[in-house]
């Protein structure tokens, strides 16, 4: 319990300090999650659109193992994507691993699947909602599926916050293809398994605090601009 | 462009599904002007009919044929469902979303959606969501997003069944307006009242079959079948 107190005032002190090193940590966690989420976001939410409308061969198989996906270990996907990526690897010749690119590319292997997943459950419940009439309509395969993304965004919204938050958290994937190097790929996540380590209990709960307050917050911020349960009943 | 996708022949078409014939085999021709009700008991196929009029509905066997080429077909058709499907839009929106999708320029696309708001009482509700109107604002909603496009035919599956009598008139008057300009309108009702009041021709309908295709007039006072006859005086048809 003790422990709570002092990582709940390591967080206070940190904030209150504006330690250089939470701010550039904290950073960059921002920009590897949000890059990652806006990449997936673009292939996942057109993806579970398309599984949606669309009714090709082995579609059923597809969204089986889109949703087994969900459960992607991240500390495999790492490994995969450090192969990919390391010298000997396909890609080594690209010099990615141990930086942030790598790092995004792994978040966005591992959040692709749970959004798409979750985008396909929601429009394809709109898409029986829709379905006579934009058929009635004469639409096309591509003004359907925008159709769907348009109006179903808000359920869109909360596919994409949920990659946002198994992003965030994540540490197995961007340990491996990362490295936590300081100044360097170092983020909240892997700092504070650093700090769990190294016995410092106490900090690594005031980073996990920030980390916490982090998601809430830009859950707060995405809210409030698509103004979610602002208007109408939706 | 053809001046019209009119007159629509029927020829031997049927729709089965899982070995049951739900509607057919139908032979009907429909003509270039009219407002034809389709009318039958429940489950008699009026629904499945209308849809394989449209073309949303797939054939087992036989033709449905239009007047005109494929690609132009769909177009000039429009079809308002018994439930009516409102967008999760704003008025505006859900009366715009047709002709956005003809590449029709947005200023133009919302004057008309202005127009047609005006026309059925729903100006001051432009801007709300379509999803909190009541049945009947609906149902006026839908018939209007239908006929924005100017369609040569238009589908209604009993669009008045949950609605009280004053926004039955208000459909009615709306109806009788498109038909009055020109567009060929296909309507199933249970209402015999709205049968007499509105049709020019009825199509009876009983287990799939077309027993009766004939003028209203004829229909009501001199019905042909044994089956129409029944239905009229409100027996009950196994």
């Amino acid at each position: 319990m003790t422990e709570l107190f002092e990582g709940l005032k390591a967080a206070f002190l940190l904030l209150v300090r504006l330690d250089a090193d939470l701010v550039e940590i904290t950073l960059r966690s921002l920009q590897v999650t949000l890059s990652a989420l806006v990449i997936a976001s673009a292939i996942a939410l057109p993806l579970g659109a398309i599984l949606a409308v669309r009714r090709f061969r082995f579609r059923r198989a597809t969204i089986a193992v889109l949703n087994a996906l969900m459960g992607l270990p991240p500390v495999v996907v790492g490994l995969c994507v450090y192969v990919m990526f390391s010298r000997s690897g396909p890609f080594g010749v690209l010099g990615l691993l141990f930086t942030p690119t790598a790092m995004i590319i792994a978040q966005v292997i591992i959040i692709v699947p749970l959004i798409a997943s979750i985008a396909h459950q929601s429009l394809r419940d709109l898409w029986a909602e829709y379905h006579d009439l934009l058929i009635s309509l004469n639409t096309t395969q591509r003004q359907r599926i925008a159709t769907l993304l348009w109006d179903g965004r808000r359920a869109l919204l909360t596919a994409s916050l949920a990659g946002f938050g198994r992003a965030i958290g994540e540490v197995g994937a961007i340990m491996v293809v990362g490295g936590n190097i300081d100044h360097a790929t170092r983020v909240l996540t892997t700092a504070i398994a650093l700090e769990t380590g190294k016995g410092n209990f106490a900090l690594a709960l005031g980073l996990g605090f920030i980390l916490i307050a982090l998601a809430i917050a830009v859950n707060f911020a995405i809210h409030w601009l698509t103004r979610t349960e602002v208007e109408g009943r939706w | 462009m053809v001046k019209t996708i009119l007159p629509l022949e029927i020829s031997n078409a049927s729709v089965r599904r899982r070995g049951k014939t739900l509607v057919g085999p139908v032979d009907l021709i429909l003509a270039e002007k009219g407002f034809t009700t389709v009318i039958g008991p429940n489950g008699a196929g009026k629904t499945t009919l209308l849809r394989m009029m449209h073309g949303i509905e797939r054939l087992s066997q036989g033709t449905v044929t239009w007047h005109g080429p494929n690609a132009e077909v769909r177009g000039r058709q429009a079809f308002v469902f018994q439930s009516p499907i409102m967008m999760r839009r704003s008025v505006r929106d859900n009366l715009t979303y047709p002709l956005t999708l003809g590449k029709t320029p947005k200023t133009e696309a919302r004057q008309q959606a202005e127009d047609w708001a005006e026309r059925i009482n729903l100006k001051s509700a432009l801007n709300r969501k379509a999803t909190v109107l009541s049945g009947g604002e609906r149902q006026k909603l839908a018939i209007a997003r239908a006929l924005i496009r100017k369609p040569d035919i238009l589908f209604l599956d009993e669009p008045c069944s949950h609605l009280d009598g004053r926004a039955t008139r208000e459909i009615e008057e709306l109806l009788q307006g498109a038909h009055e300009k020109g567009i060929r309108i296909i309507m199933s009702t249970h209402d015999m009242g709205q049968a007499k009041r509105l049709a020019s021709e009825v199509v009876f309908i009983l287990k799939g079959r077309i027993h009766e295709f004939s003028p209203a007039d004829a229909f009501f006072d001199t019905p042909g079948t044994n089956e129409a006859k029944a239905f009229l005086s409100g027996d009950i048809l196994e």
